[in-house]
């Protein structure tokens, strides 16, 4: 197998790697690029825990060849502001932190996309991404108190 | 493992009957990319269609709708005018899977696999869409519920693309799908359902009880017929002419024939009391 | 303040950056990737090794069990499980040969490139099958473990009846499916064997691997990496990964890292024990149970592992928050054929709260009496005796928490309201039910006395102070909650304190990150360990306890200021292991969970549609933690009672990806209202206790009973798949 010569533009910054022909866009961001947030939870599409944004949208990016990436963009949990990261930290979003870059980059996207929200409920928009950990609630509480910061923590539901 | 990237539709068509051996159409990869690097690629070429220009359209015309051959589940959430006038599709694009999967996942791919649990085929076919096959030798076009053959099989012949989709505009006076699959959210289904009623009369599709996603031509006739049934049980003896479910890691065959007539019979009861519970 | 203050989780911001490091993120110059060659049946024995002529063996490091060091087996509770099986093997993807490569790819070649042949042996699949002679392996009767609890005259009782109700209750297995896959990263050099990676208990790693190494504790050094979830799933099972990491990397004199992709983790590692429970109950005239008999049944797996210890505290929680002065427990531990099944969160007290739970609802509508006032009957009282013997004595009122709980759930309300809706709707029926329960913090009898375990706390010359134990942070928050109690014990503040990261060569051995120990039994070790520091410094002068430590380090240079604890038992607390009788544990935590649920008869789908948890927990540390740790539990179990099934071919796991083996997402979930009553436990800092695996011991039986309630029947089994729904209404007698 030859080398596959891609360039492609990462976070912002435009990158230029060899890399195998069959390599995902998960490997090349986890151990050519060095972005390591990005998580392989499954390898099948299912947890979301490898999300990052191709062009904008949302991608398991376990499911993208490598080879369709060039020219395009990427942006990975690496590159999310602490706008987003801070509200979800508060409400105990992240417990093991396995799902959780996964979790912030659609939390990002959404932020940027509000209008997503018309025809979905936010425990519908999250259902790409399994978390094992927190039953959502607290997931749920800290997308909301991103979009809305008034947004108290504790959130929806729960009282102690 | 090689990887051909065309950048035209003419092109894509001419390394199809390369000598070197048929390639394998990849689009959004959502279904060939599944556990990926535990596949033995080494001989597999892929034709990647990602930079063929012209095959990511959604065309809404008076006539019909054209999903083009690279068009996503998003991009038909998004374009709000073809979501309205199929609401069946809209709602299948939503369940196939996670908005991760639906930024990816293509109408024309969903075809393409042929996996009889295929959501996207579902609600397509009750619309009567039509696949646009195309060649080097030629363009034809196939009625969807006649595309398929068996298990993973089509009359798509190797040397053939799809290159789009076409779904008739008609008015329909009854439009509705259901899918059941393990949980509420991206799951495979166990079985689903869609039905249409336009002046042409009735059309029921179902996926995950046969083969292949199937119309249910019994059940069908006899709703065109004005027939109306007292219990899930006699919607359920006439699908056994149109369905053969079996059972699987995901469920059983019992459990996908009797929950399709349960869910037809009391949908059905629906609309003979608009009153009653919806 | 430091105790019950809101704190953000300490790891958060790095997890949520992508910041924080696991074990396949770490990168290491010249690293080979290891794999594994597994058996591919029940039970054989290996008649001939097969390597593929195509292959480029001499690119590939081979090791097989001849290359193990030390002793061939993996040092738990017993030794009988091998490293690397060497002829005969007892499961399917049991390890057989290791390979390692430079190259991924070329390694998964090497792996298909290998056959085994094998010559199959009869094997045993259900636990409760009668047995042949040529199926026994283990001891007389492939019985690991018996447990026998008696108390009071359990003939007499039945004999006096006034009704007799019997039940059989099963629960199946359960994938733990940690968002992160297992791994270790071995490497090798002059200093010994260094083996980093995801794990719960460092010092159980650390034993397994100086036995099959055949080195000492000095040569071989543990370094936990940031964990993404565990739940039991990584107690014992990375022993089995680092013995075969450190075992290539010792072969090829260059580091190994061994990463399991989701379907080899799903297949190979542990699994929940699937459980049979008989009831047979006495009650008298007035509803109150006068003689108890359980008899419990745990399908162990292949060899010992942590069942012995999993089928204790199954039995010790078997008959739950009741008085009754008669009582007969007997549970067993059996082998079969399948991969052992392991430690998962509740450890054995699901399966046997399950039964229980699910069989008081089952005795109160035989009885016709409201589930709820049957269990205000028969619910502990201070100064009742448990099964064990153990005085109840905590002062918490059951009866009260109860009562509250069916308060947050408008629980007499709801039932008068579903009654109306079951009776006019075509194919919703709605039900709402609850669970009573317990689950005793720490290790069980005298486990922790045993454990002995050891924490430190370190002030260093610039003030601060760093907190010295081998517990782990695997998502539960131990961190963040064990530098709450350093900065409470010493007045400093949050900045001022960090816990270090569980290193064998650093810290102490403070015990397993199990059992729901490390806030109660650990932190209580941290306070003392504070209080011994405070003491050191007590007489220095400076204003503040950073200043003072800087102070004595001025003044003692080059010297470790240590305040050191060690676990002591409480005087009170009396275990006896040859009878069991007596402190099953120091303390319980307690509650009663509310779940409401709509069954739809179309798909035979049940949908929890709110969840209410209720726990008295000592004293809550951090209340987003606390409240994070019981949704979690929650969601965990809702998953187990009626959607995860673990499908068993040749006695392993056959639907081992995530698109088939159904973990809830975030759409099948209701928000879960979390509760908490705080009674302060002397064994705790600041009064908590161990809340971990509580949150998985109620919601299957309570959302079983709703569904029961929903459709007036009585379901014994789970996971309740729609598919066994459909098949329990065709043959139920819908009384």
């Amino acid at each position: 197998m030859t080398d596959l010569d891609l360039s492609f533009t990462l976070n912002g910054k435009p990158v230029r790697l060899h890399v195998r022909p069959d390599a995902r866009l998960l490997d090349v961001l986890r151990y050519d690029c060095g972005c390591t947030g990005t998580k392989e939870g499954c390898g099948e599409g299912e947890c979301g825990a490898c999300t990052v944004l191709l062009d904008g949208l949302p991608v398991n990016s376990c499911l993208v060849p490598a080879f369709q990436v060039a020219g395009r963009s990427v942006e990975t949990v690496e590159a999310v502001a602490p706008e987003v990261t801070g509200p979800l930290n508060r409400t105990g979003t992240a417990q093991c932190g396995a799902c959780s870059p996964g979790i912030v980059v659609m939390t990002r996207w959404l932020r940027e996309h509000p209008e997503v929200l018309q025809d979905a409920t936010l425990r519908q928009f999250m259902s790409g991404n399994l978390c094992r950990c927190t039953g959502y609630d607290s997931v749920i509480s800290g997308v909301a108190s991103v979009l809305d910061p008034k947004e108290t923590a504790g959130g929806e539901g729960t009282s102690a | 493992m090689k990887v051909l990237q065309p950048d035209n539709l003419a092109e894509a068509l001419r390394l199809l009957v390369e000598p070197d051996g048929t390639p394998v159409p990849i689009a959004g990869g959502t279904d060939l990319c599944v556990h990926w690097p535990a596949r033995d690629l080494d001989n597999t070429r892929f034709l990647d269609l990602s930079r063929v220009a012209g095959l990511s359209r959604l065309t809404l015309t008076h006539n019909a709708l054209e999903i083009g051959a690279r068009t996503t589940y998003w991009d038909l959430i998004c374009a709000a005018d073809a979501a309205k006038a199929f609401p069946l599709l809209a709602q299948a694009a939503r369940l196939v899977g996670a908005i991760q999967i639906q930024t990816r996942g293509t109408w024309a791919g969903n075809i393409a696999n042929g996996s009889p649990a295929a959501d996207g085929v579902l609600a397509m076919m009750v619309y009567g869409a039509s696949v646009v096959l195309q060649s080097v030798r030629e363009t034809r076009e196939v009625p969807l519920d006649e595309f398929f053959t068996g298990y993973k099989q089509s009359v798509r012949r190797p040397d053939e693309l799809i290159v789009a989709i076409r779904v008739p505009r008609r008015a329909y006076t009854f439009e509705w799908l259901a899918k059941v699959g393990a949980r509420r959210a991206q799951a495979i289904s166990k079985v689903g359902v869609a039905m249409t009623r336009s002046e042409n009369g009735w059309r029921v599709a179902a996926n995950s009880v046969a083969p292949h996603v199937c119309r249910c031509r019994t059940l069908e006739a006899a709703l065109n017929a004005g027939r109306t049934f007292t219990s899930p049980q006699e919607v359920r003896s006439l699908l056994s002419a149109d369905v053969a479910a079996i059972t699987d890691l995901r469920s059983t065959a019992e459990y996908r024939e009797r929950v399709l007539s349960r869910l037809i019979f009391y949908r059905l009861a629906e609309l003979d009391k608009p009153s009653g519970h919806v | 303040m430091g105790i019950g203050e809101d704190r953000p989780r300490v790891d958060g911001l790095d997890k949520l950056r992508g910041a924080a490091a696991y074990v396949d993120d770490l990168r290491v110059e010249g690293v080979l990737h290891g794999a594994t060659v597994r058996t591919p049946a029940a039970r054989g024995r290996i008649t001939r090794i097969h390597f593929d002529p195509g292959i480029p063996w001499n690119e590939y490091v081979i090791v097989d069990h001849r290359d193990v060091p030390g002793k061939n087996h993996v040092a738990s509770i017993e030794t009988d499980q091998p490293a690397l099986v060497e002829t005969e093997f007892r499961h399917k993807y049991e390890p057989v040969l290791l390979l390692a490569h430079r190259s991924p790819a070329a390694l998964r070649k090497g792996v298909q490139g290998v056959r085994l042949e094998y010559e199959p042996l009869p094997a045993v699949e259900d636990p409760l099958a009668g047995l042949t002679s040529d199926r026994i392996q283990h001891g007389p009767d492939n019985v690991f473990k018996r447990i026998d609890i008696r108390k009071g005259d359990v003939n007499a009782a039945f004999a006096r009846a006034a009704h007799v109700i019997e039940g059989e209750y099963r629960t199946g297995a359960q994938e733990h499916a940690y968002i992160e896959p297992q791994g270790m990263l071995a490497t090798s050099g002059p200093d010994g064997v260094t083996v980093r990676g995801s794990m719960q208990c460092p010092y159980y790693v650390l034993k397994s691997l100086c036995a099959a190494l055949g080195r000492s504790e000095r040569e071989v050094r543990v370094i936990q990496t940031a964990t993404g979830g565990a739940f039991g799933g990584k107690e014992d099972y990375p022993s089995v990964i680092a013995i075969h990491a450190a075992l290539l990397a010792l072969k090829a004199g260059a580091p190994v890292k061994i990463i399991y992709d989701r379907q080899e983790d799903m297949a190979a590692t542990t699994k929940r024990h699937p459980s049979w429970v008989r009831h047979r109950t006495a009650i008298d005239e007035a509803g109150r149970l006068i003689g108890v008999e359980i008899e419990v049944v745990m399908d162990a797996g292949a060899y010992v592992t942590l069942s012995p210890v999993v089928l204790s505290r199954g039995v010790l929680h078997a008959l739950g928050p009741y008085a009754c002065e008669n009582v007969h427990i007997h549970g067993e531990a059996r082998l079969t054929n399948s991969p052992p099944y392991g430690a998962f969160r509740g450890f054995g007290a699901p399966q046997t709260l399950f039964a229980l739970e699910r069989h008081m609802d089952a005795i109160a509508r035989r009885l016709g009496l409201d589930p709820a006032e049957f269990r205000r009957r028969n619910l502990l009282r201070d100064g009742d005796r448990m099964a064990t013997g153990q005085v109840y004595r905590d002062g918490v009122d059951l009866t009260r928490l109860m009562d509250d709980a069916l308060e947050h759930a408008a629980y007499a309300q709801r039932r008068e309201e579903f009654k109306r809706f079951n009776a006019s709707h075509p194919y919703l029926r709605r039900g709402i039910a609850q669970a009573t329960f317990m689950h005793g913090a720490g290790f069980t009898g005298s486990g922790e006395t045993m454990l002995a375990s050891e924490v430190w706390v370190e002030g260093h010359a610039d003030g601060t102070v760093e907190v010295l134990t081998a517990n782990t942070e695997m998502g539960q928050g131990a961190f963040t909650v064990l530098a709450q109690v350093a900065v409470d014990t010493l007045g400093v503040k949050n900045e001022q304190v960090k816990v270090a990261v569980p290193d064998t060569h650093r810290v102490p051995n403070s015990g397993p990150t199990v059992a729901s120990r490390t806030t109660m039994v650990v932190g209580k070790l941290v306070e003392r360990a504070c209080l011994d520091l405070a003491a050191v410094v007590d007489g220095v002068a400076g204003r503040s306890f950073s200043e003072k430590i800087r102070a004595w380090h001025q003044a003692h240079p080059g010297e470790r200021l240590v305040g050191r604890a060690k676990y002591k038992t409480p005087p009170e607390i009396h275990w006896d292991d040859a009878t069991y009788q007596g402190d099953a544990y120091p303390c319980y935590a307690w509650a009663t969970y509310v779940a409401t649920v709509e069954v739809d008869l179309r798909t035979y789908g049940v949908q929890v549609t709110d969840f209410v948890a209720s726990q008295e927990v000592g004293r809550v540390i951090n209340p987003t933690l606390a409240r994070g740790q019981i949704q979690g539990g929650v969601a965990q179990a809702i998953g187990w009672a009626i959607l995860e099934n673990v499908v068993l071919k040749d006695g392993a796991m056959a639907n081992t990806q995530f698109a088939n083996y159904i973990i809830p997402t975030s759409n099948d979930l209701p928000p879960i209202r979390v509760f908490f009553e705080e009674q302060p436990t002397p064994y705790g800092p600041g009064g908590a206790k161990g809340i971990g695996e509580l949150p998985m011991d109620g919601p299957a039986p309570a959302v079983i009973n709703a569904v029961c309630d929903a459709l007036q029947t009585s379901i014994h089994e789970i996971p309740l798949t729609p598919e066994r729904l459909m098949e329990h209404l065709d043959g139920a007698d819908h009384d």
